[in-house]
């Protein structure tokens, strides 16, 4: 019986593929980082928020003045440590043109405005978040976080975590681009 | 004896008060309302310690969205409303319990093909070894195997 020789020999194998398979799942799963949640805001509409400026307190800015272009949003705040290693990222994407908003989370006003004199202003607008609520409609559960919005007022991609210059190369500048060969 | 009882119940005194800063007080129109708010809360994970739910972790963003929980259950929201309003920020992983749906039918299914594919191996072997003829040892060969067994 040839047929039953062929079938009976990979017999031996099958307990060291099997390990094989078992060991590369968990090798993959490794490398997940678990703390990066897919968002299910990336290819929906931006959420709304109605919040009072840094600086000019008594103006408010909603999400609805911002959209109509491309923007990006970055939530931020003086006692994120992660945040200032993105800082300086955040400064070279503003000027190389890239229109980013700040959201200060949770965050002392005054305290927001000396980290901003201190390491360089990226943002053409900060709007407060005093108390989480508009972090919470946007799904924000770790600063810093970034969002970029194209202008349908969609937002295409979401950050996790402070701005590399890979992802900043990789995937903001990208959008960017794209959006200003549209307009 | 006293003396290490008094000291227990020093220590328990001066750890007190941090247990009791974690509870809230929150004010309920009906026992139902408070069950449908601590149902909840341990239905809903934490996204900053994600191996804890809202009613036990501490985190800054689990005390916010308890507080969102218990302010759209005043706001009379039902329960599978404030469960999809979390899930539409946060994503399905925000329930402990996922949703049964064309992505998660491995995670629904996958332990029961795992026991179905075991039970058929362990039938198809078992039947295999049942069938299998045991060697009949000749007079001689029997022979020479005690003479091995005695030496």
């Amino acid at each position: 019986m040839r047929v039953r020789q062929f079938v009976a020999r990979p017999k031996f194998l099958i307990p060291f593929i099997a390990f094989v398979a078992v060991a590369g799942f968990f090798a993959a799963g490794l490398r997940l980082d678990s703390t990066l949640v897919p968002s299910p805001l990336v290819g929906k509409q931006a959420p709304e928020f109605e919040l009072p400026v840094l600086g000019q307190e008594t103006t408010t800015l909603s999400t609805a003045q911002l959209s109509g272009g491309f923007w990006v949003l970055n939530v931020w705040a003086s006692w994120c440590v992660a945040c200032r290693d993105e800082h300086a990222i955040l400064v070279e994407l503003a000027e190389r043109g890239v229109p980013i908003a700040g959201l200060n989370y949770k965050d002392e006003p005054g305290q927001a405005k000396k980290w901003l004199r201190d390491w360089g202003n990226p943002y053409f607008v900060t709007v407060v978040d005093r108390n989480g609520d508009a972090a919470i409609d946007w799904g924000v559960y770790g600063v810093p976080e970034t969002f970029v919005v194209d202008s349908g007022g969609v937002i295409r991609y979401k950050h996790i975590g402070p701005i590399t210059p890979e992802v900043a190369e990789t995937k903001i500048l990208p959008l960017w681009d794209e959006s200003r060969r549209q307009s | 004896m006293k003396v290490l009882t008094g000291g227990f119940l020093l220590l328990a005194l001066v750890l007190q008060p941090c247990m009791a800063a974690t509870v809230e007080v929150l004010d309920f129109d009906s026992a139902a309302e408070e069950q449908r708010y601590t149902a909840l809360i341990d239905e809903l994970r934490c996204m900053v310690c994600q191996n804890q739910n809202l009613a036990d972790s501490n985190a800054a963003l689990a005390r916010d969205l308890r507080e969102r929980t218990y302010k759209m259950i005043r706001g009379g929201n039902s329960d599978q409303e404030i469960v999809d309003y979390m899930v539409e920020r946060y994503g399905d992983f925000v329930m402990y319990r996922p949703p049964l749906k064309s992505t998660t039918y491995l995670l629904w299914f996958g332990p029961l093909i795992f026991l179905s594919l075991a039970i058929v191996t362990f039938f198809v072997y078992a039947r295999r070894s049942r069938n299998r003829e045991v060697p009949v040892l000749s007079y001689a060969e029997r022979q020479k195997a005690q003479q091995m067994l005695d030496e």
